[in-house]
Formats: C-alpha cells, sequence, structure tokens
C-alpha cells in the first residue's frame, strides 16, 4: 500500500489556512496604508512587510513540524509542558516590562513572548494526560488535575499582568466539555458571568427583587420537595451574594484601566474619546462599510493612528470597512468552516491524545476568534488578543500555525496511531 | 455521534449567526454609523515650523526665513475652462500649464499637489482675490530661505526639495515628498538642529472634504516646534573684506582663532550667490551655476588639495626637533648643489633656515630624519624611519579629516608605506627616492583648512582645537571643543615661530610686513603641472598671543609672497587693528594682476 503524505494531509484545513493568512496579510496592508506616503505591501517599514516575513517564517516552521517523528509531541508532551511553566516562571523573574506586563523576553533586538508557546505546551499536556484510557473527567481527582494543568498557566500569566492572555486559557473548559465534564459546572460558570453582567446592566435593588422574585416562581412550578426548595433557595441567595459582590469585584479588584472597559461595554458613549473610543471608532468603521463596502484601500476610519492596535487586535474593522457586510461575513463563514473541520478531524481519531489536542487547538481558536470579533463589533469588552493568521504579529501567527499544523501532521499518521493501539 | 461534539458545533454556528446579524445591523440596517463616518473623517495637516535662523558671530543676520505661497491644484476639481485664465494669473503658456497639471495628476488626482510653487508676496497680493474662485486651486503658504548677505555661500549650503533616494535613505520616516532639506554646508550640517519638528492638526472634513473644525477639540493635535537657530564663529565683516579680496580669484581663504578652533572667515573663490537657490528659478540657476568651469559649488577650503609646498618646512623643522636630528641653535652648511634653492650657500640653523625657505637644509635634514641608522640595510632603515616622520607629521592634523562642522571634508594624503611600495616595491626604496617630501612636495596633499590649522598649531605652540563653524545651537549652548596635542615641545615651535617673523620682516613675505604688528608665516608657491604654479601663505598674528592664524591660496598666481602673502596680511590687519593702513597693497591685491616679472629680493 503506497500511503503517500499528501494523500493522507487534510488539504481543506490548509487550504482556509492560506486564505485567512493571505487575506490577513493584505488587510494589515490596507490597515497601515498612509495616502501621502503610499509604500509597497512588501516594504519592511510597513507592517505588511514584515508580515510577509512572519508569514514566510510559517512557512518553515510547517516543515518542521511534518519533519518531526509524530510520536514526539505524545512522547515528550510532559516536557514540553514542564519547559514552558518554568520558561513563564522565569520570565516573571528576568522577562523586560512593556506596557505594564511582564511577558517578554528579550534576546538583542528579538522578542519572545512565553505566554503565546505555553497554549501550545499546555495543549499537550492536557491532551498526554487524557491519553490514558483510565483517567476520566466524571472523576473528581482527574478532573482537578486536569484543570491544574492549565489553571497553572492562568496563574502565572496574571502574574505577569496579561490578563487577556490569561484569559485565553479558560478556553480549555471547552475540551473538558467535550470530554464529559458535568454540564452543570459550565452552567454555574456561564450563570455566574450573565449574572455579573446584568449586575452591571441594571441598578442593583432591582435586581435583587428580580432574583427574589423569580426565586419564588421557580419554587412555586418547582418546589415539590424539601430538597429542591432548598436548591432554589441556595442558588438565589448565592446570586444575590454575587449581585453584591460585583460591586466589590469592580472597585477593589479589578484594575482601572479594567473597569473602564468593563463599563465602556456598557456605554461606550460615556467616554467617547477615552476607552470607549477603540469601540466606537472601530463600529463606525465596520458600519460605515455597509453592504459590500468602500473596496479595497478605500477605507476612510481606519486609515490614521487613532485606534492603536489597527492592524492587530483591531483589524476586522478594516475588513468590515472596505469589504462591508458580505466580506466579513465570508470572513466568519471561513472561521466556521475551519473550526467546524477541526472538531470534525478531532472526532475522527482514535488515539485520545489527538482528539483531545484537536479540541484544544479548536477551543484556543474558537475563543480568540469569538473574543476578537465580538470585541471590535462591540459585544465584549476591549480585551488584546488578536484574531487568528490575520492579525498583524509573530508570536501569534506562529502559535497558530504550530498549533493547527501540529493537529494536521497528527491527523496525516492516524492510520498508524490506529495500529499501534 | 458523541451528542457534546454536535453541541460544540451547533455553538460555532450559533456564534458566526449572531456575529453576522449583528454585523447586519450596524451595517446595513442602522444609518448612525454611517452618518457618524461621514463626519469623522479626519485629515492629518501637516504644520511647517520655521527652519532655525543662522547668524554671524556678533548675531549679524545671515539666513531668515521669507514667506512664499505655493499654488495647490486639486485634479479632480479642475475645470479646464479656467486654463486661460489660470495661464494669464500666472503669466505661463498653456504647454506649462498642461504639463504642471499633468504632473499634479500623475502623482495624485485627489490630493492636492503644487501646480506653481514659490509665488513671491507682491505676486500673491496681485492675484489673490481673483485665484480664490476657481475651483480645483488653493494657496499655501509655506517659507523660503533668504540671504541677508551674498556673503559666505560654500559655509551655508543651500536646502531643496528632498530628492527620492534621500526619502528612501530616511529610516526615521520623517520627511515626504516635497519637504525641504539641508543639501550642503552648515543647513545640511545641522539640518537635524535647524529643521525643527513638524506639528500635526488633525482636522474633521465632511465627505465633500470642507473643513468641519478640528477634531477632538485639538486635544490630538502637536504644535510645530521652531528649529534651533545657529551662531556661525564667521565674522562677517572679515568674510565680506575676505571676498572682497578674493574677487576675480580662485582660491581659498581660511582664517581661525587659534585659542578656540573658531572659524573668523572662510571663502572659496569664486562662489555663488545663496539667493539663487532659493527662489523660483533654482534649477535654471542650479545649472548654470554647475556648469561654471571655475567650479563655484567646489568647497576649495575643505575639498581642493595641493602639496603644501615650502609651509611644510615648519612641520619638517618640528619633526627633526622632535626626533633629535637636529638641535635647535645647530648649524649646517649647505652647498646648494643637493636639490634646487635659491637660497644662497652658506650656514644654516633653523630659523635661519626657514626665513630664506632653504631647500638643501631640510633636505640633509629630512635624509637625517629618515635615514636613522636603526638597520644596516638603508632600504628596512628607511622604513622605520619614514614611519616614525609619518607618525609625527599625522599629529599635525593632516592625512585625514580634521572634523570641521561642514559636509563632504577632503582627507588629503600623507602617503603610508604601501604607496612607496606599489611604485619603487618593498625594500626597493629609501631617502633618495623620497628626497622632494622634504620641501613639501611629492606625494604630499593638504587642503587649505588643514594649513590655516597648521597656522592655529604654530601659535599655540604645540596644539589645537578642532576649527568649526558653529559657536552655538539654540540658547547659546556653545559645542565643546577637542583640544589636540601635537606632542611636541613648545620650546622647539620657538625656533620655528622666529623663522616665520623674519620670513616677513626680511625674507619671501616682506609684501606682508607690518611695521608695528609682528606677523608670522611662511609662504609657498605650490608647483602646478597644468599652468602657472599656486600662491600660498600661511601663518599667524600677532607673534605673541596671537589672535589669527590664517592660510591663503589663489591659484595660477605664482609666487607665495604676493597674492597670497599680500591677501593674507591685509586680512590680518583688518582683524587686529580694524583698518587698513596699506592701501596700495589692498590695490595691489584688487588689482589681481600678479604674474609680472620676479622681482629679486623674492625667493621662495
Amino acid at each position: 500500500m503506497r500511503d503517500q503524505l499528501t494523500n493522507r494531509i487534510d488539504w481543506l484545513l490548509i487550504f482556509i489556512y492560506l486564505i485567512l493568512v493571505m487575506a490577513g496579510w493584505v488587510n494589515i496592508y490596507a490597515a497601515d496604508f498612509d495616502l501621502e506616503s503610499t509604500k509597497s505591501i512588501f516594504s519592511l517599514s510597513q507592517s505588511s512587510g514584515r508580515q510577509l516575513l512572519w508569514i514566510v517564517s510559517s512557512i518553515v516552521l510547517i516543515i518542521i513540524i511534518f519533519a518531526i517523528d509524530y510520536r514526539f509531541f505524545e512522547s515528550f508532551a510532559y516536557l514540553v509542558y514542564g519547559i514552558s511553566i518554568l520558561l513563564l516562571v522565569a520570565v516573571l523573574l528576568l522577562g523586560r516590562e512593556v506596557a505594564g506586563s511582564t511577558s517578554w523576553f528579550e534576546i538583542g533586538s528579538f522578542k519572545l513572548q512565553p505566554s503565546e508557546f505555553a497554549k501550545i505546551a499546555t495543549a499537550i499536556g492536557l491532551s498526554k494526560f487524557f491519553s490514558s484510557a483510565s483517567r476520566k473527567v466524571s472523576d473528581n481527582k482527574d478532573l482537578l488535575i486536569s484543570s491544574l494543568i492549565f489553571i497553572v498557566p492562568i496563574c502565572l500569566i496574571v502574574l505577569q499582568g496579561d490578563t487577556g492572555t490569561a484569559l485565553v486559557y479558560t478556553a480549555f473548559v471547552l475540551v473538558l466539555f467535550r470530554e464529559g465534564m458535568s454540564p452543570t459546572i459550565l452552567m454555574v460558570a456561564l450563570g455566574g458571568i450573565a449574572v455579573f453582567i446584568l449586575t452591571l446592566l441594571v441598578n442593583q435593588v432591582v435586581l435583587v427583587i428580580g432574583i427574589i422574585v423569580v426565586a419564588l416562581i421557580a419554587a412555586g412550578i418547582m418546589a415539590r420537595n424539601i430538597r429542591n426548595g432548598l436548591i432554589i433557595g441556595a442558588v438565589a441567595i448565592a446570586t444575590i451574594g454575587i449581585v453584591i459582590s460585583v460591586d466589590f469585584v469592580l472597585n477593589e479588584v479589578l484594575k482601572p484601566h479594567q473597569q473602564k472597559r468593563v463599563m465602556s461595554l456598557i456605554n461606550p458613549n460615556a467616554d467617547p474619546l477615552g476607552v470607549g473610543w477603540n469601540v466606537t471608532q472601530s463600529k463606525i468603521a465596520i458600519g460605515s462599510g455597509g453592504f459590500s463596502g468602500k473596496g479595497f484601500l478605500n477605507g476612510t476610519q481606519t486609515k490614521f493612528d487613532f485606534v492603536p492596535e489597527q492592524t492587530t487586535d483591531f483589524i476586522f474593522c478594516t475588513i468590515g470597512e472596505e469589504h462591508g457586510w458580505i466580506g466579513s461575513t465570508i470572513v466568519l463563514i471561513l472561521f466556521a468552516v475551519l473550526l467546524i473541520r477541526i472538531t470534525v478531524i478531532a472526532e475522527r481519531q482514535k488515539s485520545d491524545f489527538v482528539r483531545v489536542y484537536g479540541y484544544s487547538v479548536f477551543a484556543i481558536l474558537f475563543f480568540h476568534f469569538a473574543i476578537n470579533v465580538a470585541m471590535t463589533i462591540g459585544l465584549f469588552p476591549v480585551v488584546g488578543i488578536p484574531l487568528p493568521f490575520f492579525s498583524y504579529g509573530g508570536s501569534s501567527l506562529w502559535t497558530f500555525t504550530i498549533l493547527l499544523f501540529i493537529l494536521l501532521k497528527l491527523d496525516s499518521h492516524r492510520m498508524e496511531l490506529l495500529q499501534r493501539w | 455521534m458523541n451528542t457534546r461534539a454536535v453541541i460544540i458545533r451547533i455553538t460555532i454556528v450559533i456564534t458566526v449567526l449572531v456575529f453576522s446579524a449583528r454585523l447586519f445591523s450596524i451595517q446595513i440596517i442602522d444609518d448612525q454609523y454611517k452618518q457618524a463616518a461621514q463626519n469623522n473623517i479626519i485629515h492629518k495637516v501637516i504644520k511647517y515650523p520655521y527652519r532655525g535662523l543662522i547668524t554671524d558671530k556678533y548675531g549679524k543676520l545671515l539666513v531668515h526665513n521669507e514667506p512664499v505661497y505655493d499654488l495647490m491644484v486639486i485634479p479632480k476639481e479642475v475645470n479646464h475652462q479656467d486654463s486661460t485664465r489660470i495661464c494669464d494669473l500666472l503669466e505661463i503658456t498653456n504647454q506649462e500649464y498642461l504639463d504642471s497639471y499633468n504632473k499634479a495628476k500623475r502623482y495624485s488626482i485627489i490630493l492636492p499637489s503644487i501646480f506653481y510653487d514659490k509665488l513671491s508676496n507682491e505676486k500673491f497680493a496681485s492675484i489673490q482675490d481673483k485665484i480664490v474662485d476657481v475651483s480645483g486651486y488653493t494657496i499655501q503658504p509655506r517659507t523660503t530661505r533668504s540671504y541677508d548677505h551674498k556673503s559666505l555661500a560654500n559655509v551655508l549650503g543651500y536646502v531643496g526639495e528632498v530628492t527620492a533616494s534621500q526619502l528612501r535613505a530616511d529610516t526615521s520616516n520623517y520627511y515626504r515628498s516635497g519637504d525641504y532639506i539641508g543639501i550642503t554646508g552648515v543647513e545640511k550640517y545641522y539640518e537635524q538642529d535647524l529643521r525643527g519638528k513638524r506639528g500635526i492638526s488633525y482636522q474633521t472634513v465632511d465627505v465633500r472634504g470642507t473643513v468641519i473644525g478640528e477634531f477632538g477639540d485639538g486635544e490630538f493635535d502637536t504644535l510645530p516646534e521652531s528649529g534651533n537657530n545657529i551662531q556661525l564663529t564667521i565674522d562677517l565683516e572679515l568674510q565680506q573684506y575676505a571676498e572682497k579680496l578674493m574677487e576675480g580669484k580662485t582660491g581659498s581663504v581660511v582664517a581661525i582663532e587659534p585659542k578656540t578652533g573658531e572659524i573668523l572667515a572662510f571663502v572659496s573663490a569664486p562662489s555663488y550667490d545663496p539667493n539663487q537657490f532659493s527662489g523660483r528659478d533654482f534649477s535654471e540657476n542650479f545649472s548654470k551655476v554647475q556648469l561654471d568651469s571655475l567650479k563655484p559649488l567646489f568647497n576649495r577650503p575643505i575639498q581642493a588639495m595641493y602639496p603644501p609646498g615650502s609651509m611644510f618646512k615648519t612641520i619638517q623643522s618640528l619633526v627633526a626637533l622632535k626626533e633629535n636630528r637636529v638641535g635647535t641653535k645647530e648649524e649646517i652648511y649647505c652647498e646648494g648643489d643637493l636639490i634646487g634653492d635659491l637660497a644662497p650657500p652658506g650656514e644654516y640653523d633653523i630659523t635661519k633656515a626657514i626665513t630664506y625657505s632653504s631647500n638643501n637644509f631640510f633636505y640633509k635634514v629630512f635624509r637625517r630624519v629618515i635615514q636613522q641608522g636603526y638597520d644596516e640595510n638603508s632600504f628596512i632603515d628607511a622604513r622605520i624611519g619614514y614611519e616614525r616622520w609619518r607618525s609625527h607629521v599625522l599629529d599635525f592634523g593632516l592625512g585625514d579629516r580634521l572634523g570641521i562642522d561642514l559636509p563632504n571634508e577632503n582627507t588629503g594624503s600623507i602617503p603610508d608605506l604601501n604607496v612607496y611600495d606599489r611604485i619603487y616595491g618593498i625594500n626597493r626604496w629609501r631617502f633618495s627616492n623620497i628626497y622632494s617630501l622634504s620641501i613639501g612636495q611629492g606625494e604630499l596633499l593638504v587642503t587649505p583648512l588643514q594649513m590655516a590649522n597648521l597656522g592655529s598649531i604654530l601659535a599655540n605652540r604645540g596644539y589645537y582645537y578642532t576649527p568649526h563653524v558653529v559657536r552655538a545651537i539654540g540658547n547659546g549652548t556653545s559645542i565643546p571643543q577637542n583640544r589636540n596635542e601635537v606632542g611636541i615641545d613648545p620650546a622647539y615651535f620657538e625656533v620655528v615661530v622666529d623663522g616665520m617673523e623674519k620670513v616677513i620682516s626680511i625674507g619671501s613675505g616682506i609684501r606682508a610686513y607690518i611695521p608695528d604688528l609682528p606677523i608670522c608665516g611662511k609662504t609657498s608657491t605650490v608647483e602646478n603641472p597644468h599652468g602657472e604654479d599656486h600662491s600660498g601663505f600661511m601663518g599667524f598674528a600677532p607673534k605673541d598671543n596671537p589672535e589669527i592664524a590664517i592660510a591663503v591660496y589663489v591659484e595660477n598666481a605664482g609666487w607665495g609672497g604676493r597674492a597670497a602673502g599680500s591677501t593674507a596680511s591685509l586680512l590680518i590687519e583688518k582683524h587686529i587693528k580694524g583698518h587698513i593702513t596699506r592701501p596700495w597693497t589692498e590695490a595691489y591685491v584688487l588689482k589681481g594682476d600678479f604674474a609680472d616679472e620676479r622681482p629679486t629680493n623674492e625667493s621662495d
């Protein structure tokens, strides 16, 4: 049986990857484009020129990944994970502080962000943990250990002051969900977040009264026995506790810039030139794109340096403005196809390691995609995380590329993995 | 299939649907964002800073900024029916109109570009009213450089539009097409100080481009910062006198204040009127000046290189003293037969040898320096001697740039061993091959600035401050200068300086003699294979507590004592006394006819 690599690779995924990366490159050029000094898309003084270097180096990375033995990733999983944790600790002690976060190593002019690459290591580490057939999420001890695998990096990254990146690691909850975690935990977590947001939107007293009313109605319908009644009572009291503590969290726990970001979500017009500025400008840019957009390089809203992350976190604005609803929706669909395809690949694995890894890749990409787009269209507070494959930046493009192509590599060996077990 | 997997896929689809619906709402249903965008087109308007002014040592204004007006055009808005009106107003032909229009169109159809640049104040006033209602044309005020005197073009330099290659080389991304940048001289060397900092103002305009107002109440604007004013070390009065004396001649004058290294006068003759390069007729004037066979753009004091000639005998004396190859009072008998000489045979010590410029004395002394007997093999011995000699000569600031604060300084040349190895072969040359160096001829090359600096070294008896033309930048922050030591005992200088004094009082520099002003100097007649010899003079005055060191070169003017010596003495007198006591010498220099017969009392 001639089993060529080219026959075993999932070309659809590679195709979408290439489209997204090239579209990102072109949009970075558009976002950086200045009518007064038109420079070439290849010019290294432009972000687009430098992004091309990152794209080319990503292709080199892909070749390296395909050259590595597929068993490497599973065999050395804990070693890779351990090294990344050490790096996260080291950057805390030795790293350079940039804009309030100590998340960069600087070696000469080369900058490295361990929290980016730790995403890969955490994904591999978590997969390794579940590769043993005896491990079950339903087992409380295993659930705790598996959660610690991503909670440890979260804590270290929060200590670095980079809350946005730390938030990404919560995406691993999705992996646990797929592996059978009780939905109640997820529900409770989501419910807590919903109540938190409601607290910001609605007057505290009104909300407390509302909760009591809802609890009484629920009790009337469901409290056929004392146990149910107690549960409903406990939930209501816990919810009121959350409502009251939100005030505390907002004022005492969150840093001032985070408070402003949360508040600006609720009312961006309150401070249109301050924190709400990015969101307002972003929405104006996207909104002015209309149905089919203003055309490539014809955007007027994204050409000035007011939105500081024009080429990075807010790159979706440029798509919205220059390519309109049609262009944005095509990009959204491409991401949907990419994400669903990743779950399809994950599901077809016979190896637990590869399946869990597949869902880890899915979880990270989905989280980045959803939060980034939600932020630019004003559905979520401003969190500085990039749009996968689109945003300018070497660390993030490399991370997403490595994540995705390790999956493709492992997937191309799924028959051999089957033979092994 | 796993139900959880299904839930996850449904979540993806729902997320994308929600996003798409939200986008549909803000992009298609809701009009508020489109309206906001129309009121929210932000234009960056560059506010140009004033370029720094340049004054002379005493604060006399040399360069200032003059308002001019550029007529800008936005091709898209032009109505060609207005073309005759524009042509009449600007007094241009229809062809010129089309050329300007097409050039603007090639740059951009919607952005303004210059249609007619540098309208003078008067012209602007006369057409201002008539041009406002012509669609597509606007007037943009700007400043241009204006020079208060016709002097000093080669020091000041000029500014011009930044070139495409300069734009590419500009890594800081500061310059934009159409910006002015210093091209030569102080304007170039001090570009960073003079240019100031551009300001940016953000203006909100509507879709039709009409300015609605300051964006964000000017919160994001940056104000332009004027460039720093620059005070030169040049004494304008002395400079103008020097230029007058050099009129109609080709050559250089550099005068330095020895105790500071400040350059008092700096003449490159012939020169040009700097105003030629700032007006509308820049390109026409520039090519005229550039094609001039006497090369007015060639900055002779720092770029022309000549053999030093007899001036170099001062250095030869000091190097020989330093190397202990001759004593301060040692007399050497010279037959006058070793090398052509105008000095009569007899006993010479250093002072007398300099006074009468004895070639044979320096031939002998230089031989002692080169062939010191370090090695039995005279070829190897010459290498060792030459290396020692050369390292002392380099200490006088020769063979390399002095580091004046002007661009494009030349190094001159003090050949190293390799040069002679190439000419004669390794260990195939010795003193007899290089003896012409003893009298400052041969392969030596120096710039007039280096010779003026030699005057400074002699005046200071052994050190110099790096010569410079800028005294202070901005609010009197003067620039610290390096004191460079030559490393030779000041006592050795005295015998040389005595000789230089006698050069003026009884030797070849007699024309420079002023009874109550002791000038020390040395003349050179620089051999010129292409024609009449060049006349050179280097010296300083007064002998004690010198106030000025000077070098003068007049090309094709023959003997050093005449054109160059006379010019130098007039400038020294002007600087120290403030007036001229010898009108006949002034008339002689101004007449400029130096090539008459040789009087017998003048030798070189």
